[in-house]
């Protein structure tokens, strides 16, 4: 069956559409990320104009998000106060990126742009996981405590606040740049930036994980609701209709997905997000070293 | 005098109105609707004259299908540090978003290269385009890149001996627009050639419009799009509040 989405003007198969927001629904569901950084390559694939997934993709992560945050409300896990900071920053780095993608979509690169974001982030945050994951393991398996980490540099900054759900007494100004920064790829790329917030939470703020995913989640909602919003004012390139096959996929995958991740154990699960972001970026990257079977394209109208 | 100059012209005028073409479509308009997918429309009409067939030259019908022009860009890659970028571009001041040309005959034999130029029948011809920068030097490879790729996507087709001409009276085809068209006035002209030269032409409108649904969301993503966004958002919203509260009474229940 076929459906005629209204804004990208082009007709997809819906059953189609609807597996793949299933699929990024369960992998959503097992890892906990939006799943942006799979839905919109592979809505390129499809045939969605680029501009139109990547504004889409934003209104689609909006919806796995509330469902996700509100699981998290009721276990408490969710850090308000520290999901506030990071939002004033994403809000900022969302309006930035736009501004951004609007000014490559003039000068033709903003394919290239999205592209090199994607294999960048995707290969540094994948080999990381992968990396840490692994050792994990083999730790857990020896038998041995897991190390206690520091976080030196990031606790000489001023402007320290108190965050209790976290049990931290740090600098506003990290948690204001990884706003930033996640907002600014929100933009251009489409995605939630779950797969950045996450690991930077962890690692460089030093977050306990429990509260990491509910925060993530918290301040994406805004942040991707605020792209929806500008892409749709400046560009009106948000298919309502494309975005709601999406979710009736990914609201069902993602119960499955929870499902089958409460059988694996949080290293295993680890190492398969790993793999799958790593795959992903090997796919882009070779697509960019590669000869393109036709040399020319067609841009805006 | 005046009245006698005006007779003159008009015999004057005859013999190239000695066939005239009359035309009919099976449908005027097309609605894209939301399991739009694709469309076919018949194309058939017949020659009206006063005087007997004459078989030599042969008579040819050429049918075309416009759809509504647009500026195009067309970007060409090149290899810069490894990767490959979009390096040049060539705009294009009019392509049709799409394009399709039916023939009674192989192309030689239905229209001459002058004929083509004046009445822009082929191709290439219906695409417009004023020139490149002048850093470029082959314009021309950019143009048969929009040919090329839009061929592919189905939206610019050349199909010759497609036109059932019978008894060189009545004639007939079939045009079929794909799924990914956009909606506007696709102007439909029929020409009756004769040794390569038009001899008489008709030209009518086919609308294509959204209707329903995608009509009043293309409407309003264009004309409210502040309404269109808050629309996303609490679609977006209530489908994650639905989803999470279900699986909480699934759970419990």
């Amino acid at each position: 069956m076929q459906i005629y989405l209204p804004i990208a003007e082009v007709s997809v198969n819906v059953f189609l559409l609807f597996g793949l927001g299933g699929l990024v629904g369960i992998l959503s569901g097992m890892f906990g990320v939006g799943g942006g950084f799979l839905i919109t390559p592979l809505l390129f694939f499809m045939g969605i104009p680029p501009a139109v997934a990547v504004a889409t993709g934003a209104n689609q992560i909006v919806a796995s998000s509330v469902s996700g945050v509100l699981a998290h409300l009721k276990r408490r896990t969710v850090d308000l106060r520290m999901g506030t900071v990071l939002l004033i920053g994403g809000l900022f780095g969302a309006a930035l990126g736009v501004w951004v993608f609007n000014m490559l979509k003039e000068i033709g690169q903003v394919d290239l742009l999205v592209r090199l974001c994607y294999v960048l982030f995707l290969g540094i945050i994948g080999a990381l996981m992968f990396v840490e994951s692994v050792n994990a393991l083999r730790r857990s398996k020896r038998g041995g405590p897991p190390k206690r980490r520091h976080h030196g540099w990031v606790h000489g900054l001023p402007f320290k606040m108190r965050f209790r759900t976290s049990g931290l007494y740090i600098s506003a100004i990290p948690p204001l740049l990884v706003g930033v920064s996640v907002g600014v790829l929100a933009a251009i790329m489409g995605v939630g930036g779950g797969f950045i917030m996450v690991p930077a939470m962890i690692y460089l703020l030093g977050m306990p994980t429990k509260v990491v995913v509910g925060t993530s989640l918290f301040q994406i909602i805004f942040v991707t609701a605020f792209t929806t919003m500008l892409h749709a004012v400046t560009n009106q390139t948000v298919d309502i209709l494309l975005a709601l096959v999406l979710l009736i996929g990914g609201v069902i995958g993602a119960q499955i997905g929870t499902a089958v991740g409460m059988r694996l154990k949080a290293e295993q699960l680890r190492i398969l997000l790993a793999s799958l972001v790593l795959i992903v970026c090997a796919k882009l990257a070779f697509d960019l070293f590669l000869t393109p079977q036709d040399l020319y394209e067609l841009g805006g109208q | 005098m005046m009245r006698c100059l005006l007779l003159l012209l008009a015999l004057l005028a005859l013999p190239a109105q000695a066939e005239e073409v009359v035309m009919g479509l099976s449908q005027d308009s097309v609605s894209i609707t939301t399991d739009f997918n694709g469309s076919e429309i018949l194309i058939f009409g017949a020659v009206k004259r006063e005087a007997p067939i004459r078989t030599d030259p042969p008579l040819q019908v050429i049918v075309t299908v416009a759809g509504p022009a647009a500026p195009v860009t067309v970007w060409r890659k090149a290899r810069r540090l490894g990767i490959w970028v979009n390096a040049d571009a060539v705009g294009i001041d009019a392509a049709p978003s799409f394009y399709t040309v039916a023939t009674s005959a192989p192309w030689d034999e239905v229209i001459s290269e002058v004929e083509d130029l004046r009445h822009k029948v082929s191709v290439p011809r219906a695409i417009r385009s004023v020139g490149a920068p002048m850093e470029i030097v082959d314009s021309q490879s950019f143009t048969d890149a929009l040919i090329r790729i839009r061929e592919r996507e189905g939206l610019y087709q050349l199909r010759v001996n497609s036109v059932e001409l019978r008894e060189s009276t009545l004639f007939d085809t079939a045009i079929s627009m794909p799924a990914n068209i956009v909606e506007g006035r696709y102007t439909t002209r029929v020409f009756l050639t004769r040794g390569g030269r038009v001899v008489s032409q008709h030209a009518s409108v086919i609308e294509v419009h959204k209707v329903g649904l995608e009509r009043w969301l293309f409407n309003l993503s264009r004309n409210q799009s502040l309404i269109y966004g808050l629309l996303s958002l609490v679609i977006a919203v209530a489908a994650g509040w639905g989803a999470s509260a279900a699986f909480r009474a699934l759970k419990s229940g």
